[in-house]
Order: structure tokens, then C-alpha cells, then sequence
């Protein structure tokens, strides 16, 4: 009679012969050696990966009261608040987990600016995170007209509309995209079909391409120094130390306690985020006829909107609104060709020069302050305050080449410090 | 190996393939057009104008294609001052065709000289601009001379919902098609003619 630890191996052998199993678990996560010198600003991919399974939870969880119908949608979102066991708990752990989502993946994409995660070779690592980010932004902006509230539509319409100012094709482009002459129920029907089924997929599958890309090449550290340089005698990085159990347990565990701390004290106490995560007129229900005294989108795409306001007049035979346009998807496809635009020959803040760390700070600074533009009403002096701000948005990007490049670095060590 | 044939073999598998995905493609971009249902939703409405006093607006209600309309009847001094400064409009003579049909391509952009009708939908991103009719100075204009206000991104249109410059909105509003059944019925989703 074999013991029951033989006969547990013995089925792995039968699994592992045809499902290599025991080497993808290996591969990615007890044999994954990842640099021992991570610091807080490493707890961000994986908090991301946790609210993506809270969106998912939650979101399968609210479909099965949504309705989504021009006619039933509002009143089922209050059936789902009021009359449901537990409604109004997925509703807020959804709708504020859209909120978190963003605030971690922003951090986690300012980890990468500040520790040069995006440079060789880990271009396409960023590149797929980029298309996660883009993902994202339509998932919510998919998603935020689901409730049909008056913010939702005008929200919508606004952006649906931003269509309109592609040259010649563009109002048969904002009709197409409706599918109706006014958004109506029609645009939430396949809105929603494009937020619970669409971009879920799209989502799922960057997101494997994004760790499979990290995997690949190995986790960039805060000090920017390659640990596959220094092997120990087995061929394993004397940096480095196994992604599980040293990171899962010791690092990654405790920072999403701390996370779900707050995430539930948003929940249960601040659930609007005082109109920040679910705006005041999306308590109201859609009307055609009636905009919003403000129309301002979530937080997490202000600093866009900023720069889509921020142009306000026409330049080479096209319209102000043509050039709104052009900008704001501009803002998002430099972010694409980061990469490509740092020449500098140490990776991480901590050797940079003093240029790359100015431009860093500044940009930061004017990214904040067109979030918050974007939620105030437009007048001439805010106006400008968002060209400005726009501007330095861009010069941060495109005067990389020139500042990474002149700059004096400081020596990076051979080994990591911590 | 014969390379040419290998070629030929590829080069032809590749185009029926793309052929195949541009037509599966059409019944899914075709199904995203408004449907049948939606076009005949658009028919014309009837509004009743015989109670409309002068400097009033009846809008945005009833809505023609769920847009708002606004129907305004203009005074004689809000016609007197309304091409007063038409150097600060971006298009004041209406030359942009499609905003208009061609019976409102005129000094007051309307069919009847008093009554202005628009689609209440602003030009830039679609909101629903406010109406400010007074000659009297607005946050947002220290000379203004009556017209509309869109909170949104502070697009500003006179009283013939013509747009200022320097503001986001690119064009004019929209004048729908519309005509008059005698003095007081106005029928909007009409062209004069189509009776």
C-alpha cells in the first residue's frame, strides 16, 4: 500500500504528462525569481489583479438583477439598492472598485515612470500595460452608463459626440456608435453587452500577455540593476528570491490587508466619495431633454478632459473642437512610445539626473492639477491654467529624448541595495 | 520545393481569407446602424406657437428624434441688435450648409423672421445649452447680446444660435427642417413644400 504522499505524486506524474502543471507552477511562481529589493511601490500589479477579480465578482453578481433597458435600467439599479439581499453591497463594492482600480493602476504606472520599469527589455511589458490602461478607460466609460442616471447620459453623450469631430465621417461615426439619432436605450443595450462580455475578454487576455511578458524577462527592482548578472552556482540570481512564498505571503499578503482596509471603509462610509466615485445628478434618471448644470466625468479621466477643453481655437484650417480631440488622444498615445523616448543609460530615479527628476515632479504636479480642472466649470483663467498645464503634460514626454540624454547619471551599483 | 507555386498557393488563401473576414465583418458593423425601428421613430412633430410671447422660448420639450428643440420668438429689439456685431461670429452669414436648410440661409437664420427654431443640442459636444435671452452683461460675456450659454465647455450662440468665436463649439446650430401649417402650427421634421 503506498503512502498517501506517493500516491499524491503519483498523480501529478499523470497529470504533469500531459499538463506541464508542476512547470508553469514553478516557472511563474516558486521558481520565479524576483529581485529582493522591491519596496511599497510593488504591491500595486497585485492589488490590480485583486480588484480585477472584485470587478468580475461583483459585476456577474449585479447582471443578474441589471436590467438593461432605456426603460428598466435606473429603476433596476434601485431595485438592486433597496430590494436585493446584499444589493447595495456588490453595487458599492463594484462601483468603488472602479474608483480603486484606477487610483492602483495609476500608481502602479508611476512606479514604472519613476524606476524606468518600461526600458529594455521590458518594452513590451509596458506596451501590453498600456493597452490594459486603454482597456480600462473604456471599460468604465462603458460601464458608467449602465445606470442611466442624468450624469451617465450626458456623460456619454459628450463622449460619444467627441466622434463628431473626426473630419468629413464623423457625425455618421457618433450615429453608428448610437445607433439612434440621440443616445437611448439602444446605445446602453450595447453598451452593456460591450462592458459585461467585450472588453472583459480583451481585459482577461492583456492581462496574461502582460505577466507572461514580465515573466519572460524578470522584475525591474527600484534601483534598475539587471539581477541576472550575479547567478549563484545552480544558475539562480543571487538578488533574487522566489516569488512564493517570500513575496506572496510576506510582502503581497499584508499590503492587500492594508488595501482591503481601506477599500472597506470607502464601502461602508463614503460610498459616493462625496460625489467623487458616483456623481450627484446620476441620482437622478437620464433625461434627454435636461444637461446637467456640470457635466464633469469620474476623477480618473479629468486630467483628459482638462486637455480635451483646453483647446479652444482653431489651427490649420481645422476647428477647435477637431484639434480637443487630437489632444486628448494624443495625451494617451505618447504614453504608448515611453519606452522609445528614454535615453538615458540608467533605469531607475535613484541615478538619474536632477532634469529627469524636475520633470518627473512637474509633470506630476500638472497631472493633478488637470484633474482637478476637469471637474470645475471652465472659465478664461482656468482655461489657461489647463494649456499650461497641458503643455507640460507634453513637454514631459517629448522633451525626454533631449533631458534623459544630457544629463549627468550617478554610478548604478553592481548589486541591488535595500 | 517549388517556390512560385508556394507563393501563388499563399498569396491566394490569403485573399479569400480576407475576403471572408470583410464580408463575415459587414452583417456585424451593419447591425451597429440605427434600426428600423428607430428611423421610424423620427417622424415630424406639430408644435402650437400661438401662445408663444415674444422674448419666450418653448423648449426643450416635446422633442423631435428625442432632441431637444427650442422654438424662439424674438422681439423687434432683439432683431435690432442681431447683426449689430456679427464680427465676433465665427459664421454669420450661415455658410456652412449642412446646419440649415436652405430656406433659414438667411440674415435671421428662419423661416418666419420673428421665430427661430434649433435643435437644442450644442455643435460641440452635444449638451443642451441654456437660454439667456436679456441684453444685459452675463458672467461669461460682459456685452452680451441674448443667444444661448452651454454650461459644459462655454460655447456661446446668439439669438439666431449662431456661434461665437473663440469658443469650442466649431459650427452654428442646428435649424431642422420645418414649415408652418397657417399662423400658429409649427411642424418640425418637414421641409415648406413636403405637405
Amino acid at each position: 500500500m503506498a503512502t498517501l504522499e506517493q500516491q499524491f505524486k503519483d498523480i501529478m506524474r499523470w497529470v504533469d504528462d500531459r499538463l506541464p502543471v508542476t512547470e508553469t507552477y514553478e516557472k511563474h511562481m516558486s521558481k520565479y525569481y524576483a529581485p529582493k529589493n522591491f519596496n511599497f511601490w510593488y504591491i500595486f500589479g497585485v492589488l490590480a489583479f485583486v480588484v480585477l477579480v472584485n470587478q468580475l465578482l461583483t459585476g456577474i453578481w449585479l447582471t443578474m438583477n441589471y436590467v438593461p433597458t432605456g426603460e428598466g435600467a435606473f429603476a433596476s439599479v434601485e431595485y438592486i439598492m433597496r430590494d436585493v439581499e446584499f444589493g447595495w453591497l456588490l453595487r458599492y463594492m463594484h462601483s468603488t472598485g472602479a474608483s480603486a482600480f484606477f487610483v492602483v493602476v495609476y500608481l502602479h504606472m508611476f512606479r514604472g515612470l519613476m524606476y524606468g520599469s518600461y526600458q529594455k527589455p521590458r518594452e513590451l511589458i509596458w506596451v501590453f500595460g498600456m493597452f490594459i490602461y486603454l482597456a480600462l478607460m473604456a471599460e468604465g466609460f462603458f460601464g458608467y452608463l449602465l445606470p442611466w442616471g442624468n450624469m451617465s447620459y450626458w456623460g456619454a453623450q459628450v463622449i460619444v459626440s467627441l466622434a463628431s469631430a473626426v473630419p468629413v465621417w464623423g457625425d455618421d461615426i457618433a450615429l453608428w456608435v448610437r445607433g439612434d439619432f440621440n443616445m437611448s436605450g439602444v446605445t446602453l443595450n450595447r453598451f452593456f453587452a460591450l462592458h459585461v462580455v467585450a472588453v472583459p475578454i480583451v481585459l482577461l487576455v492583456l492581462v496574461a500577455l502582460h505577466i507572461l511578458a514580465l515573466h519572460e524577462v524578470g522584475s525591474n527592482n527600484p534601483d534598475g540593476v539587471d539581477i541576472k548578472k550575479h547567478l549563484d552556482d545552480n544558475g539562480r540570481p543571487l538578488d533574487g528570491i522566489p516569488f512564493h512564498p517570500y513575496y506572496t505571503i510576506g510582502h503581497d499578503l499584508p499590503g492587500i490587508v492594508l488595501f482591503l482596509i481601506v477599500f472597506c471603509a470607502v464601502i461602508f462610509f463614503f460610498p459616493d466619495g462625496n460625489g467623487m466615485f458616483l456623481e450627484h445628478p446620476n441620482y437622478e434618471p437620464a433625461d434627454p431633454l435636461k444637461t446637467p448644470a456640470l457635466i464633469a466625468p469620474v476623477w480618473y479621466y479629468t486630467p483628459f478632459y482638462s486637455m480635451l477643453r483646453a483647446a479652444t481655437f482653431p489651427l490649420f484650417g481645422m476647428t477647435a473642437k477637431f484639434w480637443g480631440l487630437v489632444v486628448m488622444a494624443g495625451a494617451i498615445a505618447i504614453l504608448f512610445v515611453v519606452p522609445w523616448l528614454d535615453k538615458s543609460p540608467v533605469k531607475s530615479m535613484r541615478y538619474k539626473g536632477l532634469a529627469s527628476k524636475l520633470f518627473l515632479a512637474i509633470f506630476v504636479v500638472a497631472f493633478f492639477i488637470l484633474g482637478w480642472l476637469g471637474m470645475q466649470h471652465p472659465t478664461p483663467a482656468k482655461t489657461i491654467l489647463a494649456q499650461v498645464c497641458t503643455a507640460i503634460y507634453f513637454a514631459y514626454f517629448l522633451l525626454m529624448p533631449w533631458y534623459t540624454s544630457v544629463e549627468k547619471t550617478k554610478p548604478v551599483p553592481e548589486r541591488v541595495t535595500f | 520545393m517549388n517556390k512560385g507555386r508556394r507563393n501563388f498557393l499563399i498569396g491566394a488563401t490569403s485573399v479569400v481569407g480576407t475576403a471572408g473576414v470583410v464580408g463575415v465583418a459587414v452583417p456585424f458593423v451593419g447591425s451597429w446602424n440605427p434600426s428600423a425601428k428607430a428611423l421610424a421613430a423620427g417622424a415630424p412633430i406639430k408644435i402650437d406657437i400661438s401662445k408663444l410671447s415674444e422674448g419666450d422660448m418653448i423648449g426643450p420639450i416635446p422633442a423631435w428624434r428625442d432632441k431637444p428643440v427650442f422654438v424662439v420668438k424674438r422681439s423687434a429689439a432683439m432683431l435690432e441688435k442681431l447683426n449689430s456685431e456679427n464680427n465676433r461670429l465665427a459664421d454669420p452669414d450661415s455658410a456652412e450648409e449642412k446646419q440649415q436648410p436652405a430656406y433659414a440661409q438667411n440674415a435671421t437664420r428662419s423661416l418666419r423672421e420673428d421665430v427661430l427654431v434649433l435643435i437644442g443640442l450644442c455643435t460641440h459636444l452635444g449638451c443642451s445649452p441654456k437660454f439667456y435671452p436679456k441684453i444685459t452683461p452675463e458672467d461669461f460675456d460682459p456685452n452680451w447680446l441674448g443667444g444661448f450659454y452651454c454650461p459644459c465647455h462655454g460655447s456661446k450662440f446668439d439669438l439666431a444660435g449662431r456661434v461665437y468665436k473663440g469658443v469650442p463649439a466649431p459650427t452654428n446650430l442646428e435649424v431642422p427642417p420645418h414649415r408652418y401649417e397657417g399662423d400658429s402650427v409649427l411642424i418640425i421634421g418637414e421641409d415648406e413644400g413636403a405637405a
